[in-house]
């Protein structure tokens, strides 16, 4: 009998399980997985290098697309880095917003990482259901910034504009009842505070829901449950951060244990997980988007009874009022400068790190006093998990390498960079 | 007993059937899809589409070629010439924007300081041709002129804001 010998499969980077490009060169025995080598670098667009020839202020706007479904994380970030280079803070009011925003960007992603996972893994349903609650939250991004992804909204020293007082509305037309579009417009009648408020006392339903199509499903079960084992140890040697590693029962989590923003006045728990395999990763990120929306719950009552600047009142940071602009020598004379030339930072090297929803995104920036950073590092916690793929993948079949994809929650514009 | 009862949810298949009554809830509940080209979805005035340049009342173009949404741009997407008209005047003699290029970040507005360049509403844009990528001076007017009344009420919107 002729010897059978393992074989190598390419698994991407156009194969619709593979989000995005990753491509995985798979060593196979029969259909258990004997290595897996992930090759990354399909969607590298030199973010880093794109930094050390922009000033400061223009950066930001690429810190969106890193990881493109947490957008707002990427650039708290890289304010922060920044604020602190300055050494600046930036007002409270702002600080509360950013911390309500990285809430609804950690609710945003997770529920694109339901349903894709669930999708990968045979639950169309789920993916569906997912997408509707983000069209609410993208209303929201798209009332403070203007845009609906890239919102570019957070800037050093503060955010870029205070909340909307008013949402735009649903208007009439020939599809719609003028009841109907009562009913649409029923939640939109108030500020942007007053919609996101409504859809804080929806969504612990809405998770709910998710839950009674999943949790105790068979096929979600058997798809998950002892997958992907990781112990804590080795979890921690990885480098994991974020829901990965408190999937494993390691109770770490940067807005607990070194808190930024507003995160050490609002009352939040972290769930960890027990056995570290993808149904525990599953239960702490459904529970995380439970935690947050309790988090933006707290800022909401606090935003709506204070009010207040949202950016600093340094010129020589942030652009002047359009007023002062327009009226003021002074004003012109900042405006004119905070646009062409920036702003200079004190020589040194800052490392600024938040909870992003995939775990700690560090922005690590060595300053020469210039205007633009002499080096940014980017530290993506994506690029972690993926450096994981062989441990976790090995040993299980072909079909569990997407549940494992799915569970790392991997997006390759932060990976990559 | 427990493990009674789970034999008991096991073999009835209780949690799929919870499922598919969820499921089946929404297949009679009210449709949430947007009917997108006649319906549209809610649109912020904060919001950035597609660039355009605005006049003043009387006609005159308001852009002075100060060049400073071309330093701003991240993407190096503006391309600016100055040269003095007729009447002594300064103004652009080339305003480009590469939608390539635009990252729509919304900095020019924000740095322009006589409002001219600002970006829209417009987000339905296609290009047929080679070229066409490229936002003249002409079809940024042209844009502007087209969509004024909404540009300024957006703007007169924001201005609290700003």
């Amino acid at each position: 009998m002729p010897e059978i010998r393992n074989y190598t499969l390419n698994f991407g980077p156009q194969h619709p399980a593979a989000h995005g490009v990753l491509r995985l060169v798979l060593e196979m025995d029969g259909e258990v997985i004997v290595r897996s080598d992930p090759h990354i670098g399909l969607l590298h667009r030199a973010t880093e290098k794109l930094a050390e020839t922009k000033p400061y202020n223009q950066c930001l706007p690429y810190m969106d697309r890193l990881d493109y479904v947490s957008m707002m994380c990427n650039e708290h970030a890289y304010s922060l880095a920044v604020e602190k280079l300055l050494g600046i803070e930036a007002p409270v009011r702002a600080q509360y917003i950013r911390t309500m925003f990285d809430e609804i960007t950690r609710i945003l992603n997770h529920l694109m990482w339901i349903g894709t996972h669930a999708l990968d893994v045979g639950a169309m349903t789920m993916f569906l259901y997912a997408f509707r609650e983000r069209e609410d939250l993208m209303d929201c991004y798209e009332a403070v910034s203007g845009a609906r992804l890239h919102a570019a909204y957070y800037r050093p020293g503060g955010v870029y504009r205070d909340l909307p007082d008013v949402m735009p509305r649903v208007e009439n037309n020939r599809f719609r009842s003028a009841a109907e579009v009562d009913r649409l417009n029923s939640n939109r009648g108030g500020s942007l505070l007053d919609f996101i408020e409504d859809f804080t006392q929806r969504f612990p339903t809405y998770v709910d829901e998710y839950e009674t199509l999943l949790t105790d499903n068979r096929i979600w079960k058997q798809r998950t449950v002892g997958i992907a084992e990781v112990t804590a140890e080795r979890a921690m040697a990885l480098g994991f951060t974020g829901p990965m590693l408190r999937g494993s029962g390691v109770e770490w989590d940067l807005r607990k244990k070194q808190p930024y923003a507003a995160y050490d006045k609002v009352d939040f728990d972290i769930p960890v997980g027990v056995n570290g395999d993808c149904y525990d990763r599953y239960l702490v990120r459904m529970e995380e988007m439970r935690q947050s929306n309790r988090i933006i719950c707290q800022c909401v009552t606090w935003l709506r009874e204070n009010s207040g600047p949202v950016m600093i009142d340094n010129h020589k940071f942030a652009a002047p009022s359009r007023k002062a602009m327009k009226e003021e020598m002074e004003g012109l004379i900042h405006h004119f400068k905070f646009f062409s030339e920036g702003y200079c930072t004190p020589p040194g090297e800052v490392y600024a790190a938040v909870e992003a929803p995939k775990g700690e995104f560090g922005v690590y920036a060595v300053s020469d006093g210039a205007n633009k950073p002499y080096r940014l590092k980017l530290r993506a916690p994506g690029f972690a998990h993926i450096a994981a793929m062989d441990e976790m993948t090995k040993g299980h079949m072909l079909a569990d390498v997407v549940a494992v994809i799915g569970t790392m929650d991997v997006v390759f514009g932060e990976i990559d960079r | 007993m427990t493990v009674f009862k789970n034999y008991i949810k096991s073999l009835f298949l209780l949690e799929l059937l919870k499922g598919l009554r969820l499921t089946g809830r929404y297949f009679f509940a009210k449709k949430f899809t947007v009917q997108y080209p006649e319906e549209r979805a809610p649109m912020s005035p904060r919001f950035r589409g597609l660039h355009a340049q605005r006049r003043y009342d009387n006609g005159e173009e308001r852009c002075i070629a100060c060049k400073l949404c071309e330093a701003t741009c991240p993407a190096l997407a503006i391309t600016i010439d100055v040269e003095a008209r007729e009447d002594g005047s300064r103004r652009t003699s080339r305003y480009d924007i590469d939608l390539f290029k635009c990252i729509f970040c919304g900095f020019c507005q924000e740095s322009c300081p006589v409002d001219a360049i600002v970006e829209t509403r417009v987000y339905e844009y296609a290009f047929e041709k080679r070229g066409e990528n490229i936002m003249t001076k002409d079809k940024l007017l042209a844009v502007g002129d087209e969509h004024e009344s909404q540009i300024s009420a957006d703007i007169a919107a924001q201005a609290k804001y700003r």
